[in-house]
C-alpha cells in the first residue's frame, strides 16, 4: 500500500478519534455545567418570578403545539389501533391501547421532542444571542453571575414545564382517542373507559411516565442552556448551536427512553 | 454584620474593601498576555491616576480590549502585575472579584443593553441586583441618570427602538448607575454619527468630573479623544509605542503617532499583510 | 407582557398540568377504584392459574367483588395459591367454586366465584375448597388430537 493511502486512513482514524474524545469531553463539561447550575439555583427560587417568567416562555407558549399534537396523535392511535384490534375481536380494548401507549411512551417522548424543538431551540438562541451581543459579559462586569440570573431560571423553567406538558399531551391524546373511538367508530363508551381503568395502573404506568418526562426535562433543558452558553459568539455560531440543541435533545430523549423503558417495564406486567 | 454576610446591605456599598486611597486607580506593570499561543500583549506598563480620563489607542486587534479585560478580571495575565486601587486583580477570589466589580462601570461596544428589558429597567438592573433600595428611590435615581445623559423621556422604550447613539447613551447611564469609582469604555465612539460622537465624548468628560471617577477609554477615534482626555497611550503589536498628554501628542514627531493621527495608509504600521514578493507570486505559473 | 399577566398564565398552566396528571391517575388509571373499600381475604389453590395477573378482578355473576392480591407457589404440592381480597359487603358459602376464566377469547383473565347452597359462610383467611384451574389451550388441543388418534386407531379403517 502506498504511503498516501496509509496516511489517508490514518487521517480518517485521527478524525474519528478526535470526534469521540471531543464528544466525551463535551459530555464531561456539560455534567460540570449541570452541577454549577444546581449550585447557583437558590437565587432562581428565592426570586421565583425569574423562574415563573421562564415557565411562561418554555411551558405556556408550548401549550398550543403540545395540545394539538396530543389530540391528533391520540386520534390516529385510535384509528390505527382499531383496525388491528378488530381482526382479533378485541376492539373493546381500544381504550387501554390508546391510554397505555400514550401514558407510558408517546406522551413523554413526543412532548419531549416537541419541547426540544420549540422551547429548547428558543432558549439556546436567546442565550447565544445574549452571549454574542455581550449581554452576558456586561452582566459579569456588573458583578451579577449570569449562571444564577440567566441560566438557572431557564433550566428550572424547562424542568418544571416538561412533566406538565407530557401529562397534558397524554390527557389530550386520550381524549382524542375517545373522540375517534366512541362517537366516530362506535365503540361502547363504558367499555372504552372501563377497560382502560382496569388496565392502566397508577404504578407503574402513570408514575413511570411522569418520571420519564422529568428525566427528559432535565436532559433537554440542560442541553438547551449549555449549547447557548457554549455557542460561538457569531450569527453562524448561534445558528449551529440551535441546531445542535434540537438534534442532541432528540437523540438524548430516544436513548434515555430506551434505557428507562428497559428498567421500568421489564417483562411487561404480570407477576 | 460584615458586608460579606449581606452583599446588598448599605454597609457593603460603602465599605472600601481594602482599596488604597492613595494608590493610583490603575497600575499595569510589565503585563504580558497571550491567547493560546498567540501573544497579544508584551510587557505593557501604564498608570491611570485617580480622577483622570485616559485613552488607550491603537489599530484593530492590537490588544486594547484585552487590557480592559485584564483590568476587569475577565482575563489573567501570564506575567506582570495588574493593580486596581492597590489590589492585585488576578489574585482575587471570586467573591472579592465580584465585590470589586461592583465599583466598576463598563460601557461595552454597541451598548450590550439587555434586550428583554426597557431602558428604565436596564438602568435599574444594577440597583436592583446590588442594593435593597426601595422602588421609589430606584425610580428617582434611574431618572436622574437618564437626565444626565439627556434621555429621560426615553425611559419606557425598549432597546430595539433606540438608535445607535441613544443606545450608547443608555448604556452609559447604566454604567454609572451605582456611581462607580472606575468607568471603562470599550470603543464608545464606534459607528456613531458626528453629533452623537460629540455628545458621547462630552458626556464621558462631564460625568468623569462630576462623579469624581476615573475613566479609561479604549478607542481608535483620535479626534474625539484629543478633545476630552487627559492622557493617551498608543499600543501597537502588544507594546506601548507612544504616550503623552493631548498637546504632546499633537506636536509629536514619532512616526507611529503621526501615521495614526494623520490616518496615513502606510508607515510604521504597514499597508501590506506579509506575503511573497509580488512579482514571484504573479508569475509563479510561468516557467 | 407584564408580570401579573405572566403569573396568571403560568398559574393556569401549572393548574391544568396537575389536572391532567390527576385525570390520568384517577380516570385513566385505577388509583381510587383499587383497595378503597375494606375487605377480607380468601385463599384458593389451583393446578394452573394460566394468565392470571395481580389485581385481576374477582367476579361473581359478572360483577366485580374483589381483586387478586397475591399469588405464590406452594412448594410442597406445586400448586399455585392465590390470595383473593373480597369486598366486605359480599359473603360466600363454604362450597363456593373458584375458577379461572377468560372474558372472551383474548380478554383479561379473572377469577369467577360460583356460590353454592351451603349455610355456613367463608370467613377472613378461609380456603376455598373447590377450584377449577385455567384452561390451557395447548393441553386442550393435544387432548383433542389424542382422542382423535384413539378413535381412528380403535375403530379400524373408516371409509
Amino acid at each position: 500500500m502506498s504511503s498516501d493511502v496509509i496516511s489517508g486512513i490514518a487521517h480518517v482514524l485521527r478524525r474519528i478519534g478526535g470526534a469521540v474524545t471531543g464528544s466525551i469531553s463535551r459530555l464531561g463539561f456539560a455534567s460540570r455545567f449541570l452541577v454549577a447550575i444546581v449550585w447557583h439555583s437558590p437565587q432562581a427560587f428565592r426570586r421565583i418570578h425569574l423562574t415563573v417568567h421562564e415557565i411562561y416562555f418554555a411551558g405556556v407558549l408550548s401549550l398550543v403545539i403540545i395540545l394539538m399534537s396530543g389530540l391528533f396523535v391520540g386520534m390516529v392511535l385510535s384509528l390505527q389501533g382499531y383496525e388491528t384490534l378488530k381482526r382479533y375481536g378485541a376492539d373493546e380494548q381500544l381504550g387501554i391501547l390508546v391510554a397505555l401507549s400514550l401514558v407510558r411512551e408517546l406522551g413523554p417522548v413526543m412532548a419531549g421532542l416537541l419541547f426540544a424543538s420549540r422551547a429548547g431551540s428558543a432558549i439556546t438562541a436567546e442565550i447565544g444571542l445574549m452571549k454574542t451581543t455581550e449581554q452576558l459579559a456586561a452582566m459579569e462586569m456588573m458583578a451579577v453571575d449570569p449562571l444564577a440570573r440567566v441560566i438557572a431560571p431557564r433550566f428550572w423553567g424547562g424542568v418544571i414545564s416538561m412533566p406538565l406538558l407530557a401529562a397534558l399531551f397524554s390527557a389530550f391524546g386520550i381524549f382524542g382517542g375517545y373522540l375517534v373511538g366512541v362517537p366516530l367508530i362506535g365503540i361502547d363508551a363504558g367499555a372504552f373507559w372501563g377497560q382502560m381503568q382496569a388496565g392502566v395502573d397508577v404504578w407503574p404506568d402513570v408514575t413511570n411516565g411522569i418520571i420519564k418526562s422529568l428525566v427528559f426535562g432535565v436532559a433537554v433543558s440542560l442541553i438547551a442552556v449549555f449549547e447557548g452558553y457554549d455557542a460561538k459568539p457569531t450569527a453562524e455560531g448561534v445558528s449551529i448551536a440551535t441546531t445542535r440543541t434540537v438534534v442532541m435533545s432528540s437523540l438524548a430523549i430516544l436513548a434515555l427512553d430506551f434505557v428507562m423503558t428497559v428498567f421500568m417495564f421489564r417483562g411487561g406486567g404480570g407477576l | 454584620m460584615s458586608a460579606a454576610a449581606n452583599p446588598r446591605s448599605p454597609a457593603a456599598l460603602t465599605e472600601t474593601c481594602h482599596l488604597d486611597p492613595d494608590a493610583a486607580a490603575i497600575e499595569l506593570t510589565d503585563v504580558s498576555f497571550a491567547y493560546d499561543r498567540r501573544p497579544v500583549l508584551r510587557g505593557i506598563t501604564m498608570t491611570v491616576p485617580r480622577g483622570k480620563v485616559v485613552a488607550i489607542m491603537g489599530g484593530s486587534g492590537c490588544g486594547k480590549t484585552t487590557i480592559l479585560r485584564l483590568i476587569g478580571g475577565q482575563l489573567r495575565p501570564q506575567s506582570g502585575k495588574v493593580l486596581v486601587a492597590g489590589q492585585s486583580v488576578p489574585d482575587l477570589d471570586a467573591a472579592a472579584l465580584y465585590a470589586l466589580r461592583r465599583k466598576f462601570g463598563m460601557l461595552f461596544q454597541f451598548g450590550a443593553l439587555f434586550t428583554d428589558m426597557s431602558v428604565f429597567e436596564n438602568i435599574a438592573f444594577p440597583m436592583r441586583e446590588h442594593t435593597e433600595l426601595p422602588e421609589e428611590l430606584i425610580r428617582d435615581l434611574v431618572l436622574m441618570k437618564l437626565h444626565a445623559v439627556g434621555l429621560r423621556g426615553a425611559a419606557k422604550l425598549m432597546p430595539s427602538e433606540l438608535s445607535g447613539g441613544m443606545a450608547r447613551r443608555v448604556a452609559l447611564a447604566r454604567a454609572i448607575a451605582l456611581d462607580p469609582m472606575l468607568v471603562m469604555y470599550d470603543e464608545p465612539f464606534a459607528g456613531l454619527d458626528p453629533i452623537s460622537l460629540g455628545v458621547v465624548g462630552q458626556l464621558i468628560r462631564q460625568l468623569n468630573d462630576a462623579l469624581g471617577t476615573t475613566s479609561v477609554v479604549v478607542t481608535h477615534d483620535v479626534y474625539e479623544s484629543l478633545k476630552i482626555v487627559d492622557y493617551l497611550y498608543f499600543v501597537s503589536e502588544g507594546k506601548i509605542v507612544a504616550q503623552g498628554t493631548p498637546n504632546v501628542v499633537r506636536a509629536s514627531t514619532d512616526p507611529f503617532v503621526r501615521q495614526f493621527v494623520e490616518g496615513e495608509s502606510d508607515g510604521p504600521v504597514p499597508f501590506h499583510y506579509p506575503a511573497q514578493p509580488y512579482r514571484r507570486e504573479i508569475f509563479a505559473d510561468v516557467q | 407582557m407584564n408580570r401579573s399577566a405572566i403569573d396568571l398564565w403560568v398559574g393556569i398552566f401549572v393548574a391544568i398540568g396537575f389536572g391532567a396528571i390527576l385525570f390520568m391517575a384517577l380516570k385513566v388509571g385505577n388509583l381510587l377504584t383499587f383497595d378503597r373499600s375494606p375487605g377480607y381475604r380468601l385463599e384458593a389453590s389451583f393446578d394452573n392459574i394460566g394468565g392470571l395477573k395481580l389485581r385481576a378482578p374477582v367476579k361473581t355473576a359478572g360483577v366485580v367483588v374483589g381483586r387478586v392480591e397475591s399469588v405464590r407457589l406452594n412448594a410442597k404440592t406445586y400448586e399455585a395459591v392465590a390470595t383473593l381480597r373480597i369486598d366486605n359487603q359480599y359473603e360466600f358459602t363454604k362450597d363456593t367454586i373458584a375458577s379461572i376464566n377468560t372474558s372472551g377469547l383474548l380478554g383479561e383473565v379473572y377469577v369467577a366465584l360460583d356460590a353454592g347452597g351451603d349455610t355456613t359462610m367463608l370467613k377472613d383467611g378461609d380456603r376455598i375448597a373447590k377450584t377449577q384451574s385455567a384452561v390451557v389451550i395447548e393441553k386442550l388441543i393435544s387432548q383433542f388430537l389424542f382422542d382423535k388418534a384413539a378413535d381412528s386407531g380403535g375403530g379400524g379403517a373408516k371409509k
